[in-house]
Order: C-alpha cells, then sequence, then structure tokens
C-alpha cells in the first residue's frame, strides 16, 4: 500500500532525512518513533505529496507520490503535527469544506460527519467556532478531518499529542480501530503508546531508520544490552571491582539508599549473555552474602535512549557520514 | 470544478463573515465619499463620475491589496496550506477560488458607491454611457489590483508584508508613466505601455479602448498565473 525507496530530504544543505526506505502493507499499523528532529514529521509531509524528496522515490496505493500526486493524494488521510484548522470556522463547517475537496457529495458528508463528531466525541462542539475548542478538541477535529472520506492510507503526525490521560486510551483504541480497514502510519515519542498500537515500529533517529521490528521483539533483539539487579552484603568497593571483573558487564550503579554492608546494585550487562550464575559464582568464591539477584528487562523508553545513544557515539556527525 | 467551487464558497462567506472586511470597505467608502464630495462641490464641478472613479481608483491600491492579503499569507501562517494542498486540490483551484472571492467582496464594496452615482442623477443629469463604462473601467482596474494584491499574499506568511508588497506593485504600474517620460526609447516605450495611469480617464469620457480591456484582463491573468506558480514552487522550496 505505501512504498518508500531510498529517500531524502535536504533542506538547504542540512539532509533531514537520508536513505529511507519502508514499505507498508495493506492494513498495517506502522510506528515512527524517534526523538525530536529524527525526520518523523519531513518523511510524512513527503508521504503526503506537500514537498518532494530531493531524491528517491514512494508511492501510495500504486501512484507515485510525485508524479501522480493528484491521484496519491485522493487516498490518503493527514493529520499533520501542528494539527492546522481554519479557527474561525464552526467544527461542522470545517468537515464539510474538507469534505467538498476531498471530493464526496453533500449526502456523503451528511453522512459521515455525523459518524466522524460520534467517533471522536465532538458532539458537543459541532457548531463551535474552532478557534475557540481546547487544544485536546482541536486535536480531536484534526482526526476526524483525516478519517472523514475513508482513505486507504492514515498518516498521522503524534496523534495523541494534548489528549488528556482517560480521552488518550478510546484514542489510542480509536486508532488501533482505524488500522483494521486503513493502512496507518502513526509517529510518536511514546513507546509503550506505539507498542500498544502498532504492528510495525521504526526507529529513526537523525534522518536513518536505526532499527524496524515488531514491538515485542525490540526488547530482545534490538537493544543490545540487558540489566540485572543485584543485592550484595559485603565490602562495597571490593564488590564492586570483583563486579566489574566479570565477562559482559558494561556498567554498574550502585543503589545510593542502601547503606551499611547491605548493597544493591544495577548492573548493565552486553545482549544475549546471561551472566547471572557469574555473577552469583564470583559473590559466592568471596564469601559474600548473596540477597537477590534478578534479570530486569529493558523498559521501551531505555532501548529507545539507549539505541539512538549508542548510534551517536558510534557515528558523531552522522552528516557527514556519507 | 466542485473543488474551485467549495474554495470560492468557503472564502466568500469567510469575507462576509469578517469584520475586518467591513472596515476596510467601510474606510475606502468614506474616504471616496468624502473626496468625491469635496471635488463636486467646487464651482467648476462637472455632472459626471469623472472625479468619483478618480478617487475610487486611487483608493483601490490600498483597498485591494488589505482584501487580498488573508488570502494565502494565513494559510501559510496557520499551517492550513500544508492541509490543503495534501488534499486531491491543485494549486489553480485554491488561487482561483480565493481570487474569486475576493472580487465578489470588492464587487459588493464597489455596488455601495452607486450611492454616490445616484446622488449625481439627483443633483444633475449625467450622461449614462459614461457612467456604464466608467464602472466597467473599475471594476477591471479593482480585479487587476486584487490579482497583484493575491501574489504579494502568496510571497509571504504575515499578512503586513503582504500587503505592503501588493501596494507597492500596484503604485508601481500606476505611477510608472511619471518616470517612462524620464526614460529614452524602447525601455521608456515599454514602462509607458505597462502602465496604468490614463486608461481609466479614457472610460470616465465613455470610451471603452478594447486595448485597456486587454491590458487589465492581462494583467489579471498575468498575476493569478504567477501566484499559482508561486503556490507549486512553494512545495520545491
Ligand atoms: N522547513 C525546514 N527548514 C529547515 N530545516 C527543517 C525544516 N523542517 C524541519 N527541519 C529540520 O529537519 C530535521 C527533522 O525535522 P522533523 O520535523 O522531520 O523532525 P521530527 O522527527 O518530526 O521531530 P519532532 O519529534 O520534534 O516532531 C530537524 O533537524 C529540523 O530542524
Ligand atoms: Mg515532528
Amino acid at each position: 500500500m505505501i512504498e518508500v525507496s531510498d529517500i531524502t530530504k535536504f533542506y538547504g544543505d542540512f539532509p533531514a532525512v537520508t536513505g529511507i526506505s519502508f514499505s507498508v502493507e495493506k492494513g498495517e499499523i506502522l510506528g515512527f518513533l524517534g526523538p525530536n528532529g529524527a525526520g518523523k514529521s519531513t518523511t510524512m509531509k513527503i508521504l503526503t505529496g506537500f514537498m518532494p524528496p530531493t531524491s528517491g522515490t514512494a508511492s501510495i496505493a500504486g501512484f507515485d507520490i510525485v508524479e501522480e500526486s493528484l491521484n496519491a493524494r485522493k487516498h490518503i488521510g493527514y493529520l499533520p503535527e501542528t494539527v492546522p484548522l481554519y479557527l474561525d470556522m464552526t467544527v461542522s463547517d470545517y468537515l464539510a469544506f474538507m469534505g467538498n475537496i476531498r471530493g464526496m457529495n453533500g449526502k456523503e458528508i451528511a453522512q459521515r460527519r455525523s459518524d466522524v463528531i460520534e467517533i471522536c466525541h465532538l458532539e458537543e462542539y459541532s457548531s463551535t467556532i474552532i478557534g475557540k475548542l481546547s487544544k485536546g478538541y482541536r486535536q480531536r477535529v484534526g482526526i476526524s478531518q483525516a478519517i472523514l472520506h475513508e482513505p486507504d492510507v492514515l498518516i498521522l503526525d503524534e496523534p495523541t499529542i494534548g489528549i488528556d490521560p482517560i480521552q488518550v486510551v478510546e484514542t489510542r483504541q480509536l486508532i488501533k480501530d482505524l488500522g483494521d480497514n486503513h493502512t496507518l502510519i502513526l509517529s510518536s515519542h511514546i513507546l509503550p503508546e506505539v507498542s500498544l498500537i502498532c504492528d510495525r515500529v521504526i526507529i529513526i533517529h537523525e534522518g536513518q531508520i536505526v532499527a524496524v521490528d515488531e514491538p515485542e521483539n525490540l526488547g530482545t533483539n534490538l537493544s543490545g544490552v540487558e540489566r540485572v539487579e543485584l543485592e550484595v552484603k559485603g565490602p562495597n568497593r571490593e564488590i564492586l571491582a570483583v563486579l566489574e571483573s566479570v565477562d559482559g558487564v558494561q556498567e554498574i550503579e550502585r543503589d545510593t539508599v542502601t547503606g551499611g554492608a547491605f548493597h544493591r546494585y544495577q548492573i548493565t550487562v552486553d545482549l544475549g549473555k546471561d551472566i547471572r550464575s557469574d555473577l552469583a559464582k564470583v559473590v559466592i568464591q568471596n564469601n559474600w552474602e548473596l540477597l537477590k539477584l534478578q534479570s530486569l528487562g529493558m523498559t521501551l523508553e531505555e532501548i529507545f535512549l539507549r539505541l539512538t545513544i549508542e548510534e551517536q557515539q558510534l557515528n558523531p556527525e552522522p552528516e557527514h557520514a556519507q | 470544478m466542485n473543488n474551485l467551487i467549495a474554495i470560492t464558497a468557503k472564502e466568500t462567506k469567510a469575507y462576509f463573515a469578517m469584520p475586518s472586511a467591513y472596515v476596510v470597505g467601510a474606510m475606502f467608502l468614506v474616504l471616496t465619499g468624502v473626496f468625491f464630495v469635496f471635488d463636486i462641490s467646487s464651482p467648476f464641478a462637472e455632472a459626471g463620475v469623472r472625479g468619483l472613479v478618480d478617487w475610487a481608483s486611487f483608493f483601490t491600491i490600498f483597498l485591494a491589496p488589505l482584501l487580498t492579503m488573508r488570502l494565502l499569507a494565513e494559510e501559510q501562517k496557520l499551517g492550513t496550506l500544508e492541509l490543503l494542498l495534501t488534499s486531491p486540490v491543485r494549486e489553480w483551484e485554491v488561487v482561483l477560488g480565493k481570487y474569486i472571492a475576493s472580487l465578489a467582496m470588492l464587487l459588493a464594496i464597489q455596488f455601495v458607491t452607486l450611492y454616490y452615482v445616484l446622488m449625481i442623477y439627483v443633483f444633475g443629469d449625467p450622461d449614462s454611457g459614461p457612467v456604464l463604462s466608467s464602472y466597467l473601467g473599475l471594476i477591471l482596474h479593482g480585479a487587476a489590483a486584487l490579482a497583484i494584491g493575491i501574489l504579494g499574499s502568496s510571497l509571504s506568511a504575515n499578512q503586513i508584508v503582504a500587503a505592503v508588497v501588493g501596494t507597492a506593485v500596484l503604485l508601481f504600474f500606476t505611477f510608472i508613466d511619471r518616470v517612462s517620460s524620464l526614460v529614452e526609447g524602447a525601455p521608456g516605450g515599454f514602462l509607458n505601455a505597462i502602465s496604468m495611469d490614463g486608461r481609466l480617464s479614457d472610460f470616465t469620457r465613455g470610451v471603452i479602448d478594447t486595448s485597456h480591456v486587454i491590458y487589465f484582463l492581462s494583467l489579471i491573468a498575468i498575476f493569478v498565473f504567477l501566484t499559482i506558480r508561486s503556490l507549486e514552487t512553494r512545495r520545491w522550496r
């Protein structure tokens, strides 16, 4: 449904996106994940035909986004991250206008408009001037216009930002439901959100794809690190020295709240190595008391941070890498 | 075609719901009226629309950019242009729709000046031919001024900048003939040819010179076209 091949975008001589390729199947929900300035919005603006890529090609529903832009755009519903709205129009006039310019006729608009107003819980505000709505409600108006014409492809740039925690649960469910009969790309900074909604996640950092996987696999396959929590009774300095010498240990942090001879350590270890038995062994060999030894799964945030930070360390100036 | 109608309808509705459009329109009508009454109360006044057309066309130089400045600048500022241009809409539909809406607003304002014409008929006995041709001239001139104004609006997200650019270009076309007399040969002739000056006075005499009609229609076509191009090249910036 969406094919992206080797897309690069320069703003002046700054490469916002470099060599991005991916494809999205019909009915799939794809998440774009990345820190600020990663290039998520830029990629979406290219896919929606707002601006052409500097190089590379992409197609939506079989239509090239540059050569057959108009046809490609007919299949897209788009929520830009700034949620642009005509502030002096009422919600229902706005939706009617958006329907009109997407080629819907009066009957279709009347039908779908009341549907999306219901779906996005805007019933009370349908005749309110958009400029008077709060941010969260504007966000909902933005979503409602994106789904109004039942497009094949939905592109939502940070759709849940500004929506309150209760509604956000519902909005996520809504997006998940939309994924049943739409092909959907959404961007987010929030990993749990993406892992909840998406079938597949692309992590973008500094304009490049650093990881692609199903959310469940990100934790094990991509993190490159795991953590172990260890509680020991013994002399801190010696324990630290011994632990550091164990093969596979990357970093040790001591929990500062512990006192006396009792210590709790958080140990970051290499990917795929279970060094718990090695750790237990050295503790016992030194006749310290082993109170606790537990593997801590990494949270998605930690994976995300580590992934992007490691990338940075490998590639301090990726702009000049190519 | 449906897109064009949708955009024209939305923009026209926006104009007529906008207090600032009424304020600007009222200012235009008051200024034009005051100067026109001042003219007509002089001892040598003629019973005709000449003075009215002179002042109305002069104040149109400021009215038109004020009416059009919002059209594309605001879309850029609000970011709604992103939604508009990612919908299956062509640039020319956006520009033309907005242009037609501004023309509707201008015509509504010009319609009110007919009140002054009514006064001329009440207090004098003007020839109706020149009155009609004068209004054709005023409408053509106003339409050209709006086309120049909308180009200004496409060039900046700032409405003030858009209005200033539009007014400057209009002043250029209005007063360029003053400079053209100083320029020798072909360039001087060219500047004279593109000048607006003197064209309306033919209309007020009751003469409809096709070259003047073609001149104004060309200005409209050229500036609407440039606006469409300006919008298209935005994508590539
Ligand atoms: N119009 C522009 N002109 C110049 N540089 C730009 C422009 N838009 C974006 N950039 C730059 O391109 C890079 C990618 O921006 P982009 O908006 O795509 O990031 P993002 O992943 O959406 O970030 P965020 O999470 O903050 O929304 C950033 O470094 C940004 O500064
Ligand atoms: Mg963004």
